[in-house]
């Protein structure tokens, strides 16, 4: 039987010791119109080596196309050593660290992850993960209406250049506590959020401003000014950051505080994706959130801290837990329990093994591979890039015709080319989200121009025929 | 474990300038010199938006890295290392077929947004199928990342069926005593308000309780069947009626899913949407506390509003239905596809078990609980419900003992880790005094629990003869007892360098 150890034997024995003629009397309680009849809808067992075959047949139907897609999951190199440890049993097949004394190598991990996010974020604490990006904005959004006491108002200024998904996903788990979302437009010229754009709120009620950095287009908000403004507005700070992108960037506790000498952002939270974790059709990921001590106590989500055992020893254990719903219930910050434990310790791998100078080449290498697939790809007829802003390592890409049928020519081609972007922006027309990584070698940028060149071409001559 | 070193610094702690994994960083875009490396400047960040410092991060070698974090793996307990009999969590076997075939390279490094992935989707399509079939619902959705996300998706829904009939003052959700913390928890972000109904001695719901607690204003009641009192909840088809009749909804928590796969189905209970943990009941691991998956199915009722995406298929095509496909959904509740690894691995799981082996699963639970349950109380322990069967839990009260001997149910819990053997749930249910929420699962041998009932015993016996052995245990472990009070009032969250 498939992972049961039972033989006839012991079940004999062990319904003699319950005092049970079979199995079935073990059921005797549920009424027995109830009881099912065999389930038709899951076919009969396969052995590992059958279940093998299948999947690997799938997954070498789907292939692996050269990607060139960002919009917030990013492929970049996962050392060995990440999943070889992560995947030990002993991380892979534990439960959420309660037995402190019996899960101390989970706990020392998280400790040491939430020192490092605070680290990249140049915050104050962190929380030991949410469930992802979106979701994490989300529970920022939550957090801002219990931290922000100078607020009455549960709105929130969201600009249009944050990733789109994560506003849906705030509206949709946000939706049924009567937060509202006001939309902020972008500079259509320059792809960011100008000071203007806010200062037609200014002595308005707003408990937060999101400020995603850098933005959904990849490029980089003038974090500063908006984080001043913010704060003489008493509206808090949600920062959205890539992490890999700290490596190079001003980090969220440093922006702002040009007025009032205290810089930083009030909760911060992404996309913990880049730092080790499988593109993997788009999950599991994970979602990190940091904010400074004043509001530890508004945070969601589990927390590692430091103290000591009977003998004084230093040890670790869960804390702060009083916020959680297995204690507060219906008062708790956020009703999470399970988070994304293993994709952490995937990231603390990551970020140990790269480090701060590793980090830091991962970053200018994506950077400067992107700003090479820009000038490889604008240098055809009918590209051009959309904005002239500084960015990271993304960047929107205007053709001179529809993305959609571009895009299938090219993923025919075994090339996932960006992501069209008219459905969001259509007032951008027909504009294209493209990303390149460190992953990618000059041959492979020259492979998408190629491509691309061609497929413009070849439309172009059916076009003239035509 | 006790032959290792049991301390381990912290990683920092073995840092040292210039040193790192140096074979983990690219090489540089244009030639292989440091003057080919770019910089802020060459990539035209902005002054004012560089970062001036770099970040406090570990600088190790990889065999640091991998020594380091294979050290800590072995301060834990695990599925793989120990028996973990840890109520409503269902630790079974997590086999390793289901991580090895997730992790193919082709899965892993499908981009989410890339043109839809035709082998992936069959799998999530069909695994939507069984999932509809084991639960008798209409339509499943795989994007919830978790149980209370799940639980979050289940609600939110219910919420939206109410406002759709212009009902929508229905704000209050019915939950048992016993629920866990999440239902409440779930019902506030829903902006619902809770309302708590009493058991009676049996471990059923008190019908009249529940009579007098339904009203124009229920949205639903939220269940666990079996209970986590550890017992299948009798009267469920008249709970179901009241409830209906009242015009609310059922909301089944499938933190229990376990004990009654194949046998029962909560669609034929006369639920309306259910929440699975497929982390619990199908096998996925639980990677010291997450990714879960909280996939829910739901009956007809509630069918236009599943969260998207759900995986549907067009002739021989699968693909990801969106806003477009099912515009009274509730929405997005990931960025992507929710945690699709997880989602997999369950797929691989139930398709190795195939449809005798889920049956199974709830049989060989079911035995292995009432077994248990059995002998332990053959060694003295006292079962909350022992009128009752367990169904792949159960309940043991401390109440006795700790009057006798003052020992607490941590202390016997600590204890047994000494014993190598992971602790039972404690404290939960709440309204069960000094308990221990016990579920073994299917995939532990007899031997396996004849072993943990002879841990019992001599414990039993130390509580009689030297109880102060429990109450400063464990004994064995990396560290003693810890201080849970000086964690919260002298909080250090964050390694900082010694001055």
């Amino acid at each position: 039987m498939p992972f049961i150890p039972h033989t006839a034997d012991d079940v004999t024995r062990m319904l003699e010791v319950i005092g049970a003629d079979s199995i079935d009397d073990l059921f005797d309680e549920i009424p027995a119109a109830l009881k099912t009849t065999p389930l038709k809808g899951v076919p009969p067992a396969m052995s590992e080596m059958q279940i093998g075959r299948l999947l690997t047949e799938r997954a070498l139907l789907d292939g692996r196309p050269l990607n060139f897609i960002g919009a917030g999951a990013y492929e970049h190199h996962i050392p060995a050593p990440v999943w070889a440890i992560a995947t030990r049993g002993e991380f892979y097949s534990a439960y959420t660290p309660y037995q402190a004394e019996a899960s101390q190598g989970t706990l020392q991990l998280i400790y040491e992850y939430q020192s490092m996010i605070c680290a990249l974020t140049g915050m104050e604490v962190s929380n030991a993960s949410l469930y992802d990006g979106a979701s994490g904005l989300a529970e920022g959004c939550l957090m801002a209406v219990r931290a922000n006491r100078a607020s009455n108002s549960r709105r929130i200024l969201l600009p249009r250049d944050v990733n789109p998904t994560y506003g849906q996903v705030a509206r949709a788990i946000t939706g049924n506590q009567n937060i509202e979302f006001e939309m902020v437009d972008f500079d259509r010229r320059t792809g960011r959020l100008p000071l203007s754009a806010l200062e037609a709120y200014s002595g308005q009620d707003f408990t937060a401003l999101v400020v995603q950095q850098p933005n959904f287009f990849g490029n980089l908000e003038e974090v500063d000014e908006l984080t001043d403004w913010a704060h003489a507005n008493n509206v808090l700070v949600i920062a959205v950051v890539n992490p890999i992108s700290l490596a190079l960037l001003k980090p969220p506790g440093e922006w702002g505080g040009r007025l009032d000498g205290k810089p930083g952002a009030d909760i911060v939270c992404g996309e913990g994706q880049p730092l080790g974790v499988p593109l993997a059709s788009g999950g599991p990921y994970f979602g990190f959130m940091a904010t400074r001590m004043q509001h530890v106590r508004q945070m969601p989500g589990r927390i590692v801290g430091r103290t000591a055992d009977l003998e004084g020893r230093p040890g670790f254990s869960l804390t702060l837990q009083a916020r959680e719903q297995h204690i507060r219930r219906s008062k708790a910050t956020s009703n999470i329990c399970t988070n994304q434990g293993l994709m952490v310790t995937a990231a603390t791998i990551y970020m140990s093994l790269l480090g701060a100078e590793g980090l830091k080449r991962v970053a200018a290498a994506s950077a400067e591979r992107t700003a090479d697939l820009v000038a490889a790809l604008t240098r055809i007829a009918g590209v051009a890039a959309a904005f002239d802003t500084p960015r990271f390592h993304e960047a929107v890409l205007l053709l001179d015709r529809p993305a959609a049928p571009v895009l299938a020519a090219l993923a025919a081609r075994g090339i996932s080319g960006g992501l069209d972007l008219c459905a969001s922006y259509p007032e951008l027309g027909n504009a294209l989200l493209v990303c390149a990584t460190e992953t990618k070698l000059e041959a492979d940028i020259e492979a998408y121009a190629n491509a691309l060149a061609d497929v413009m071409r070849a439309a172009r001559d059916v076009r003239g025929a035509a | 474990m006790t032959e290792l070193k049991l301390r381990e610094p912290m990683i920092f702690e073995l840092s040292k300038p210039g040193r790192g994994a140096a074979s983990q960083f690219p090489p540089a875009p244009h030639g292989s010199t440091a003057a080919g490396w770019p910089t802020s400047a060459s990539l035209g960040i902005p002054a004012h938006l560089r970062r001036a410092r770099p970040p406090l991060l570990p600088e190790v070698s990889e065999l640091q890295t991998v020594r380091h974090f294979t050290r800590l793996s072995q301060f834990n307990f695990s599925i793989d290392t120990q028996f973990y009999p840890l109520g409503s969590c269902t630790m079974k076997y997590n086999p390793k077929a289901c991580n090895t075939y997730a992790m193919l390279p082709e899965f892993l490094s499908r981009h989410p947004l890339a043109p839809e992935p035709q082998g992936f989707l069959a799998c999530m399509y069909e695994l939507q199928e069984m999932l509809k079939d084991i639960t008798g619902m209409q339509g499943v959705s795989l994007t919830p990342m978790a149980g209370a996300q799940g639980e979050f998706a289940g609600v939110a829904m219910i919420r939206a069926y109410h406002r759709a009939r212009n009902d929508a003052a229905r704000r209050e959700i019915i939950v048992p005593q016993a629920a866990h913390g999440t239902n409440p928890a779930t019902a506030a972000m829903c902006g619902c308000n809770v309302k708590e109904i009493p058991c009676d001695r049996n471990g059923d719901i008190d019908i009249e309780a529940l009579k007098a607690a339904v009203s124009a204003d229920t949205a639903a009641i939220m269940l666990t069947n079996p209970s986590t009192l550890g017992v299948f909840e009798h009267k469920i088809t008249e709970v179901a009626r009241i409830v209906h009749e009242a015009g609310g909804l059922l909301y089944y928590d499938g933190a229990n899913l376990n004990a009654i796969l194949g046998k029962v189905r909560p669609g034929d209970m006369g639920f309306d949407v259910i929440h699975m943990n497929l982390h619990k009941t199908f096998s996925t691991p639980h990677g010291g506390g997450g990714p879960g998956s909280g996939a829910v199915g739901v009956g007809p009722r509630l069918l236009p509003y599943l969260p998207i995406p759900v995986v549907g298929k067009e002739e021989s095509r699968y693909r990801w239905l969106s806003e477009r496909d099912l515009p009274h959904s509730i929405g997005r509740l990931s960025g992507f596809m929710g945690n699709a690894g997880v989602n997999l691995r369950a797929y691989i799981y139930m398709r190795m078990l195939g449809r005798e082996g889920m049956v199974r699963v709830a049989e060989f639970a079911a035995l292995n609980a009432n077994y248990l349950m059995k002998r332990l109380t053959q060694a003295g322990y006292e079962a909350a419900y022992p009128m009752r069967r367990a169904s792949h839990e159960f309940i043991i009260t401390l109440k006795q003992e700790s009057r006798q001997y003052q020992v607490t149910a941590m202390d016997v819990a600590k204890r047994l880790l000494d014993f190598g053997f992971h602790a039972p749930t404690t404290y939960f249910p709440l309204l069960v005094p000094e308990c221990l929420l016990i579920e073994p699962t299917e995939t532990e041998t007899k031997e396996e629990l004849d072993q943990f009932c002879d841990a019992m015993t001599a414990i039993r016996r130390e509580m009689e003869q030297e109880p102060e052995k429990l109450r400063s245990a464990p004994h064995t472990m990396p560290v003693r007892r810890l201080d849970d009070v000086r964690a919260v009032k002298q909080l250090d969250l964050v390694w900082k360098p010694a001055a």
